[in-house]
């Protein structure tokens, strides 16, 4: 039972949430924006988080879309992980997002929730981070598109993610993802890389391994320097990571350590046929 | 803009294809209202973290964790509690091939199963394994479980 109480609002179009938005939190009312609400009833049931109000996204349909033309991939906010594993229209994202949680709760966990909750994974995001995907966003001041890039999306106050847009040739590359959890397939990620091969060259977005998830060009330059030994390209790789490796319950930094090594080594095995 | 909105309101929801009306806190979980203001009890508390599964109803055909969705957000979906479902061919199943012992997962396998047997008659292995992750079962080794969903699978091949 969650013991906090909250108003519930669920407006049908992108400017009514804005406006619900700044009337709530202009009454006083900690207002935040619902989308799967997986995390904000596990969060609110355990006393982490006292909303006045939420605002779920589902009934706005800009937020539904799911959908590949000639020149783009649109994912609405509060497309579930299902929909999308489901789908074919972005295969990269269709393998990562089969990796996260387990099936029912991909019912119901959004794509937009995983991109902002405070979970630390946001594996979904690592796709975005690969193909110079877009997020359109809302917010007072109108919606504007931002590239995703680095460590993830900046929402400002009041703002909220309408839709994810990804150019379509990226659904042609080679990709891989790996995920190792500590005992069971469902799991957190010790280790979740994604990687696509774009014009010959390697990228690879990280989460799990620090405290955030992320991509680095200075680790891509790295991996692709073909001058050195795969061992010494993964080393330099490790040596370059923004922020120490996780330690914790489920791995311990070595053991976080090894299995990236690992995974690096399968993907420069799986790009470029090196043993 | 904002109505005069409250801490509750008074919802109606249409379970196991009646309506039922009840007067709900919005942070109510449906796995709360469904227990403790319609007696219906057979999705299960367990974990009530979205991990076990113990709690899933259907909500539009869709298995989902009744413990991860506010009541006040099911409103206008069609929802199927293990009350509400007719077809005992899973439970039979389940009796046959020993898949259930204590039976407290057993709600909430059913439904998932159910669901899984509608959207994909002709699952396979791989299908059958990536639904069944959803649910835990403290007793049995879920082998007999899968073994209860294939049969259940052919049987109704053989049916048709
Ligand atoms: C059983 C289980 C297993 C999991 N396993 C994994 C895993 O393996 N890997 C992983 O990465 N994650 C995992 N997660 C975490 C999950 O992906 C996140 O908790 C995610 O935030 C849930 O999405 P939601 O739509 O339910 O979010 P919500 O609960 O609706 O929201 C979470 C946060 O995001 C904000 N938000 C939601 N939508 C938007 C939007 N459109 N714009 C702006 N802000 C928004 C909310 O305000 C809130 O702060 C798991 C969760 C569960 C329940
Ligand atoms: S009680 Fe809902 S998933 Fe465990
Ligand atoms: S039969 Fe006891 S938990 Fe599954």
């Amino acid at each position: 039972m969650i013991p906090i109480d909250f108003e519930y609002y669920r407006p049908s179009t992108i400017i009514k949430a804005v406006q619900l938005y700044q009337d709530l939190t202009g009454n006083q009312k900690q207002t935040i924006f619902y989308g799967g609400g997986t995390e904000i009833i596990s969060r609110a049931r355990m006393n982490e988080i006292s909303p006045n109000a939420v605002i779920d996204l589902k009934n706005i349909p800009e937020c539904n879309v799911l959908k590949k033309d000639t020149e783009t991939i649109t994912i609405g906010a509060t497309v579930s992980l299902t929909q999308i594993a489901d789908s074919a229209v972005f295969p990269l994202l269709t393998n990562v997002a089969r990796s996260i949680a387990f099936r029912t709760a991909r019912n119901k966990i959004t794509i937009g929730g995983n991109l902002t909750g405070d979970i630390i994974y946001r594996e979904a995001l690592l796709p975005f981070l690969l193909t110079e995907s877009e997020a359109v966003i809302a917010g007072r001041e109108g919606t504007r598109q931002v590239v995703i890039s680095g460590n993830g999306i900046k929402l400002n106050e009041g703002e909220f993610i309408v839709q994810l847009v990804t150019n379509n040739k990226f659904a042609q590359y080679r990709h891989i993802n790996h995920k190792t959890t500590k005992q069971s397939k469902v799991n957190y990620p010790i280790v979740s890389i994604a990687s696509i091969l774009v014009d010959d060259q390697i990228r690879v977005a990280f989460s799990g391994v620090c405290a955030y998830p992320f991509r680095l060009n200075q680790i891509e330059e790295a991996l692709n320097d073909v001058t050195n030994s795969p061992g010494k390209r993964i080393q330099a790789a490790i040596d370059l990571l923004p922020a120490p490796i996780l330690h914790d319950a489920q791995a311990s930094s070595e053991y976080r350590e090894f299995v990236l090594k690992q995974a690096l080594q399968q993907l420069l095995d799986n790009f470029e046929g090196v043993s | 803009m904002i109505q005069n909105m409250q801490a509750g309101q008074l919802i109606s929801l249409a379970i196991n294809d009646q309506v039922k009306e009840a007067y709900v806190r919005n942070s109510d979980t449906l796995l709360y209202t469904l227990r403790e203001q319609f007696g219906l009890v057979g999705a299960k508390p367990g974990c009530n973290n979205g991990d076990c599964g113990s709690c899933t109803v259907l909500v539009d055909g869709i298995p989902i964790n009744s413990c991860h969705i506010l009541s006040v957000e099911a409103v206008g979906h069609k929802i199927t509690t293990i009350e509400g479902l007719t077809d005992s061919t899973i439970q039979q199943a389940f009796i046959g091939n020993w898949a259930i012992q204590c039976g407290y997962c057993t709600p909430g396998y059913i439904l998932n199963i159910y669901a899984l047997i509608q959207t994909y008659p002709d699952a396979d292995d791989a299908m059958i394994n990536e639904w069944l992750e959803s649910n835990i079962c403290r007793c049995t080794g879920y082998q007999e479980i899968k073994e209860a969903v294939k049969n259940t699978l052919i049987a109704r091949k053989i049916n048709e």
